[in-house]
């Protein structure tokens, strides 16, 4: 009964649970310190665990309705609306899935991590709010099928990520990288409701599938397709409006630029709904599709370029993953253009579609890992700079040994996650056009040799005077990172079992235009 | 650095109906233009004329900041505890389960336009009263945190 | 031409944000531009919003008239409270600034390059 009531309440169980637990932990911080950290890992535990609940849910039973306020939650078209569905409602299909497993994974990953590393500051109880306010940010901007939510959950996102940007108020640096973060996030998030006030206008309604379902793509339509995509690529991090990202990055804690990744790779979600679903049959793919290349590959060659002569080991990773992004934006693009084109699209535009998305789970365990592991450096150490690092290998081992396995994921070597997504991206995109193939090959070079600096000026060489009584970092952090290196190497052990699973359905999904638009109305 | 006396009087007077007028618009959000978010804001306006009248200093031990996070906490928690209390009522999230029911707040709401009863509305009211708690709760925390940092300053 | 005129001005608004934002030294005048740039996206929401002839969807009292739909206004205060929330952050971290760089300059702010 109680499991009938979860089951099918999910999605709003998803983003309720986390709710709950962000407005409650005041009230048990109040107590003490150990009771609140305990009730915020179990609220990201049981995110968890409802996430993965839905997951099975969706990934056997098809794309899940939910209605916000309606009698029941299937009920999404009411019997006197004359065929409109007029609530707020939670369109839950493969892709949706999909990445909000992975936010909560790193959500949770992060959490454990955040237990020690913020042992020593103040205000502890904004920290873990905003925090959890963040994934119900996340979650919320994937799972939605209405347009005005995915604004309202973007900037609910970007506020909480500024305010955790700036935490740390006492050197003004970070609250300068903050105030940039804010800024562009607001910017962003008012073309984006421009947009949505062009689409209302014209079609009287915000439900994306209806949307869908009524678009003629006219000038006013192209105009609100532009802004969508530059706001939200704006979010993502792709060049040229990539300047927010290494200040913002290096200058937040560490635990919360690893969920702040998972927030950019949603904006990059919200980039693929709006030219699948949203947009779909009435697009000139082929155009479009080219554009997402073009600013792929700028991506992936401006930030590795700007990463190499980098001294501080976070604006570097930073700008590695603004590298990064351009992979995924490359696979998906190759998929949208030839989306036209069945025998080609069965040839290797499906490929390049699930290497893209694979790509963005693994980048975000990762990268995730990376900037965990240059977080417990500077615990330990109290500097960025990799002049003043060194001989850390004899010292920190596991830390070592974590950074390796993110090194060499990052860079693309078997027998870790990343080689598997880029081999599928080289494949695919080599028999669309074998140039772009070469340049993201190129960059996968650069990648490892920057990494390789990293790695010897941080671990390499003699044991430093001043470093004498540097230690490993304790438990929860090691537990916190060694999730996230245990999934890489999961993934890329049995990498044919999580896309025949996880992304398959959900590039099938990205390209079904019609089938989502037929279980919002059920098939008029 | 006190305002003159006439100041002072005037921001006495005028504080309880501001008061009072802030939360009639929270309690007929339902019936006429208005509603939680409002209501809270017109709240908040009337303390900021209370520390506009008399100075910071004075005030801080009367209008504490931990008051004013206790009711925004209180005003977040009974909101999300009114919209979870739907699923076990067998309704989806946020659903309107008390609503011509016969309860708090449940009478039959007339069909067309009606002079309005207070007692309709079902949850509306309830996350009416919540959203204004909660409003009025962070609008003076923003206020005494920010002026706050200008006596740091200062 | 007349009928158009809210969106001009909208459009307007908008620009004369963006252009304070662009091209103002001072943090909190750029922060003004942005609440500018609110303000017109919020005209625009409100306009779009209006038929000729319908009166407010308010059932209290109401005259003999076709209503309008209210979910424009919906969004309009969803993004006045958005917008409140945003600029009272801003604000905060102008402060802040203010207080360890001893300036509030945007040409100053040059600790981050590279």
């Amino acid at each position: 009964m109680i499991q009938d009531i979860i089951l099918q309440n999910s999605p709003a169980l998803l983003l309720a649970v986390p709710m709950l637990g962000a407005f409650a932990t005041p009230l048990f911080g109040r107590i003490s310190g150990t009771v609140r950290n305990a009730w915020v890992l179990l609220v990201m535990a049981a995110t968890l665990a409802i996430s993965l609940v839905l997951g099975f849910e969706v990934l056997t039973n098809g794309t899940m309705v939910y209605t916000f306020g309606a009698a029941a939650p299937s009920l999404s078209i009411p019997a006197d609306s004359g065929g409109i569905p007029i609530r707020i409602i939670f369109t839950v299909d493969a892709m949706s899935v999909f990445m909000a497993i992975s936010a909560s994974i790193v959500a949770f990953a992060v959490t454990l991590y955040s237990l020690v590393s913020q042992k020593m500051s103040t205000g502890k109880d904004g920290y873990y709010a905003l925090l959890i306010l963040m994934l119900v940010g996340i979650l919320g901007m994937v799972c939605t099928g209405d347009i005005f939510n995915f604004f309202v959950f973007l900037e609910i996102n970007s506020l909480a990520g500024a305010a955790l940007v700036a935490y740390r108020v006492d050197k003004g640096l970070a609250v300068e990288g903050g105030l940039k973060y804010a800024v562009i996030s607001t910017l962003g998030g008012l073309m984006v409701l421009f947009s949505v006030a062009l689409l209302y206008g014209q079609y009287d309604t915000l439900n994306i599938a209806m949307i869908a379902e009524r678009m003629q793509f006219t000038f006013l339509d192209q105009v609100a397709l532009v802004m969508l995509i530059v706001a939200l690529a704006m979010k993502a991090g792709a060049v040229p409006m990539h300047f927010w990202t290494p200040d913002a990055y290096s200058m937040a804690p560490s635990a919360v630029t690893a969920l702040l990744i998972v927030a950019s790779q949603a904006s990059l979600y919200g980039v693929f709904r709006v030219a699948f679903t949203l947009y779909g049959v009435a697009l000139n793919w082929v155009t479009i599709g080219w554009i997402v290349i073009i600013l792929g590959v700028l991506s992936m060659f401006v930030g590795v370029t700007m990463a190499i002569p980098q001294k501080d080991v976070k604006r570097l990773m930073a700008y590695h993953a603004v590298s990064q992004t351009g992979y995924m934006l490359l696979g998906v693009g190759v998929g949208l253009a030839v989306l036209g084109d069945p025998e080609m699209m069965k040839l290797f535009g499906l490929t390049a579609m699930e290497g893209g998305i694979f790509h963005i789970i693994n980048h975000a365990m990762y990268k995730g890992l990376l900037f965990l592991t240059a977080g417990a450096i500077f615990y330990q150490t109290g500097t960025r700079n990799l002049n003043k690092l060194g001989g850390l290998g004899h010292s920190m081992k596991w830390t070592m040994l974590f950074f390796i396995i993110g090194a060499l994921a990052i860079a693309g070597i078997p027998p870790f996650n990343g080689f598997a997504s880029k081999l599928m991206i080289y494949e695919s995109v080599f028999l669309f056009n074998p140039l772009l193939s070469i340049i993201a090959m190129v960059v996968s070079v650069l990648t490892l040799a920057s990494f390789v600096k990293v790695f010897h000026s941080i671990f390499m060489g003699p044991k430093l005077p001043e470093y004498e009584e540097v230690k490993e970092v304790p438990g929860p952090m090691l537990a916190g990172m060694g999730i996230l290196a245990l999934l890489v190497v999961l993934f890329g052990i049995f990498p044919q079992q999580i896309v025949d699973i996880l992304i398959a359905p959900a590039a099938g999904a990205l390209i079904d235009q019609s089938g989502y638009i037929e279980s919002v109305l059920g098939g008029i | 650095m006190d305002m003159s006396r006439i100041v002072r009087t005037t921001a006495n007077v005028l504080l309880p109906f501001i008061l009072i007028y802030g939360f009639y618009i929270v309690m007929h959000g339902h019936l006429t233009p208005g509603g939680g978010f409002q209501g809270g804001a017109v709240i908040a306006t009337g303390i900021v004329l209370l520390f506009a009248a008399y100075s910071y200093t004075d005030l801080k031990e009367k209008v504490t900041l931990g008051a004013l996070k206790n009711s925004e906490t209180l005003g977040l928690l009974l909101f999300i505890f009114t919209a979870l209390l739907a699923l076990t009522a067998g309704f989806a999230f946020f659903g309107n389960w008390l609503v011509n029911g016969g309860a708090i707040f449940g009478d039959m709401v007339a069909f067309g336009p009606n002079p309005g009863d207070l007692n309709t509305g079902g949850v509306i009211p309830i996350m009416n009263l919540a959203v204004g708690i909660e409003v009025l709760g962070a609008m003076g925390v923003i206020i005494l945190s920010m002026l706050s940092g200008i006596q740091e300053d200062a | 031409m007349f009928y158009n005129l809210p969106f001009i001005v909208a459009g307007l608004i908008i620009m004369v944000g963006i252009v304070t934002m662009v091209f103002k030294r001072n943090l909190v005048k750029m922060i003004m531009g942005l609440s500018l740039v609110e303000a017109g996206v919020n005209l625009l929401l409100v306009a779009i919003g209006y038929r000729a002839g319908g009166i407010a969807p308010i059932f209290t009292n109401a005259p003999d008239a076709q209503m309008v739909m209210p979910t424009v206004q919906a969004m309009t205060l969803t993004n006045i409270v958005i917008g409140i929330a945003t600029t009272a952050m801003l604000l905060s971290f102008v402060m802040i600034i203010y207080r360890k760089y001893g300036t509030a300059d945007a040409g100053k702010m040059r600790k981050l390059r590279g």
